[in-house]
């Protein structure tokens, strides 16, 4: 099947400095695709090139296997939910909606129709004669959406459109453009900082740094398998190790950290010897009271609870071992550690898969 | 307590009362009077609508009333025609110190005075002018060319002399529009006159009534500029007007005239507020 989009070794440099840098993916039909990147990665720069509003130096971009780079903006299949909305405040909701629709020069009824249609759909009928600024932050996102979804793009780019929202709306408003997505059936290109938005909303994501995609993969991929040390340190949280290799077979590899722990990791083509960096995150270590009950971990250590990070579900503990390091140990909710302390000890563990090991350098 | 804040009140608002009753009211008031009199032998008035009739029906009146409205009219859309560009190329396409250095050019010529600009240009366009002289050089023309005392010419002068009123409160409303949505518009199909017309101009709306309200008004009461650089049939009312106050002394047919001016910017201040559907408050405040 022709992906809906594809961009093939895209390059965009500002003078000297290289935004983006050879970046190459495919979006199938009907799938939500994320970029995920911090702040100045580039993200925003793809997104430009692909709406128009920015031309590649070097690559293509294929929108349904034709390349549309001699496309201008205007004339793409794909239309943007820009970052603060951009709806056009001095048009009502209908006329916003209706907008596209008249710049194609269909007959009056048929947009006002189409315009009821997108409301409805939006869940939002019988606003249209309001102006925009008599809208909720939720509403507007909804109606920004529908101005575009009504010229039937083949590609739909958002552009973290949830930054401007609070978190209570955010968190709700990821459950809505997912269903909104599946309603429309159209591919959806988003970017955005937050990984939790990319991680629930996309069936694939994309994690970018430096101008570089640095792994595609699904939510769990990249959660469980990350390709590389940024990727691991990105998405979620971790503690960090450096080391080195002392024996490795089968994927799993035995290393000595810095500060002189050994610990069991996973982590291929890595030879003995080499400089090694492990993540573990903070909710994959087990913590028990006694040293028994983590009997069938690989890697088990004895510590004292330093400080109490209460977070609600996420809350956490800072356990330091014997040697002196400080590990983040996700706090389980089901009642048995209610009572801990500081200065309590504790007993942590976690299996080799659950340790990542990259090659450092 | 109350009372005090009472007393503050009246004391901030003397000033103001001061100023709209010595400067304006009193004065108006008076003009009004001796516009309603008729001088019937030396130091003997009576109050007569003589002064209207006459101005209403002398052709010479009504034709000079009609084409400063005209022109002032003409001189406001030609300003705005050139100002929109100048103001959205500095407003959105022009950065940083570009945008400041811009901004001051169009500011820099006001540093000088009225008349001695009014002067730049007749030493431009005189017979022995630089343009005429520059002209002969390059063989364009054979003989001297006079470039002055036309209305074309009067309509460069005031243009000229309106530009950073349309300017500045272009700028700001143009400043304050959100480049994406000038993307979106875009985004959404729309080419650049589509876009220009149903968002740059919309939202750019209040600087532009206010901008030729303003230039409108500067225009219609302008004197040094038709004096100057005006031909001997392009007559402007403030023209006649001085001459009915200081020229032939007659004062109650200049007080008529000059309220003639008042209604007649009034009257057009209000249809183009009327005609783009906005009230004074919105576009002033």
């Amino acid at each position: 099947m022709t992906p809906d989009l594809e961009c093939a070794d895209l390059v965009k440099q500002f003078g000297e400095t290289t935004a983006v840098d050879n970046v190459s993916f495919s979006v199938p039909p009907g799938s939500f695709f994320s970029i995920l990147g911090p702040s100045g990665c580039g993200k925003t720069t793809i997104m430009r090139m692909i709406a128009g509003f920015l031309d590649p130096t070097s690559g293509d971009i294929r929108i349904k296997g034709g390349s549309v780079l001699d496309t201008p903006p205007n004339k793409r299949p794909v239309n943007m939910v820009f970052q603060h909305l951009a709806l056009f405040p001095m048009m009502t909701i209908a006329e916003n909606i209706g907008y596209g629709l008249r710049r194609r020069g269909m007959a009056k009824p048929d947009i006002a129709r189409k315009v009821d249609e997108a409301l409805d759909r939006i869940g939002l009928p019988g606003i249209g004669t309001r102006k925009v600024d008599e809208l909720s932050g939720g509403q507007k996102q909804r109606v920004a959406i529908a101005r575009c979804m009504v010229l039937e793009p083949d590609v739909l780019l958002l552009d973290e459109p949830l930054g401007a929202l609070d978190l209570k709306l955010r968190e709700h408003m990821k459950v809505e453009l997912k269903a909104l997505q599946a309603a429309f059936d159209t591919t959806f290109v988003y970017i955005t900082h937050d990984q939790s938005e990319a991680l629930v909303m996309s069936d694939q994501v994309a994690v970018m740094n430096d101008g570089r995609f640095e792994q595609i993969g699904t939510g769990q991929d990249l959660y469980y398998r990350p390709d590389t040390p940024f990727v691991a340190g990105f998405i979620g949280d971790s503690n960090r190790w450096k080391g080195r290799i002392e024996r490795s077979e089968a994927g799993t590899v035995q290393l000595r950290t810095d500060t002189g722990l050994a610990m069991r990791a996973s982590g291929a083509d890595l030879a003995e010897g080499t400089a090694a960096e492990i993540y573990v995150r903070p909710e994959a270590i087990r913590i028990a009271a006694t040293a028994e009950a983590l009997s069938t971990f690989d890697n088990q250590l004895k510590g004292t609870v330093t400080s109490l990070l209460f977070n609600g579900a996420a809350s956490r503990v800072l356990v330091q071992d014997d040697v002196g390091e400080t590990l983040e140990v996700t706090l389980p909710q089901s009642g048995e550690f209610a009572s801990l302390q500081r200065g309590d000890t504790v007993h942590i563990g976690w299996g080799a898969t659950q340790a990542t090991c990259f090659g450092a350098g | 307590m109350r009372s005090q804040s009472r007393i503050a009140f009246y004391l901030l608002l003397t000033p103001l009362v001061l100023w709209l009753g010595l400067l304006i009211i009193i004065p108006h008031i008076d003009m009004l009077l001796i516009s309603l009199r008729e001088r019937i032998s030396f130091g003997v008035y009576e109050t007569s609508l003589t002064q209207y009739e006459k101005a209403l029906t002398e052709p010479l009146y009504l034709r000079t009333f009609a084409r400063t409205a005209v022109m002032s009219v003409l001189a406001t859309a030609i300003t705005l025609l050139i100002a929109f560009p100048v103001a959205y190329y500095i407003a959105k396409m022009a950065k940083g110190r570009l945008q400041q250095v811009l901004f001051m050019l169009c500011l820099i010529p006001f540093y000088v005075s009225e008349l001695v600009r009014t002067f730049g240009w007749m030493i431009l366009l005189r017979e022995t002018g630089i343009i005429s002289n520059l002209l002969q050089w390059t063989g364009l023309a054979d003989q001297p060319v006079e470039l002055l005392y036309t209305d074309a010419t009067m309509m460069v002068g005031l243009v000229y002399t309106s530009m950073l009123f349309m300017v500045v409160p272009l700028v700001t409303t143009l400043e304050s529009l959100d480049d994406s949505v000038v993307e979106a518009g875009y985004d959404l199909g729309g080419n650049g006159l589509s876009v220009l017309r149903e968002i740059i101009i919309p939202h750019a709306m209040p600087g532009i009534v206010s901008g030729c309200i303003v230039v409108f008004m500067l225009s219609l009461g302008n004197y040094l500029t038709p004096t100057m650089l005006g031909g001997k049939d392009s007559l402007w009312f403030t023209e006649m007007i001085y001459n009915q106050f200081i020229v032939r002394s007659n004062w109650e047919l200049g007080a008529a005239f000059g309220f003639m001016l008042l209604l007649l910017s009034s009257v057009i201040v209000w249809g183009m507020l009327r005609l783009t559907g906005r009230t004074l408050k919105e576009t002033m405040g």
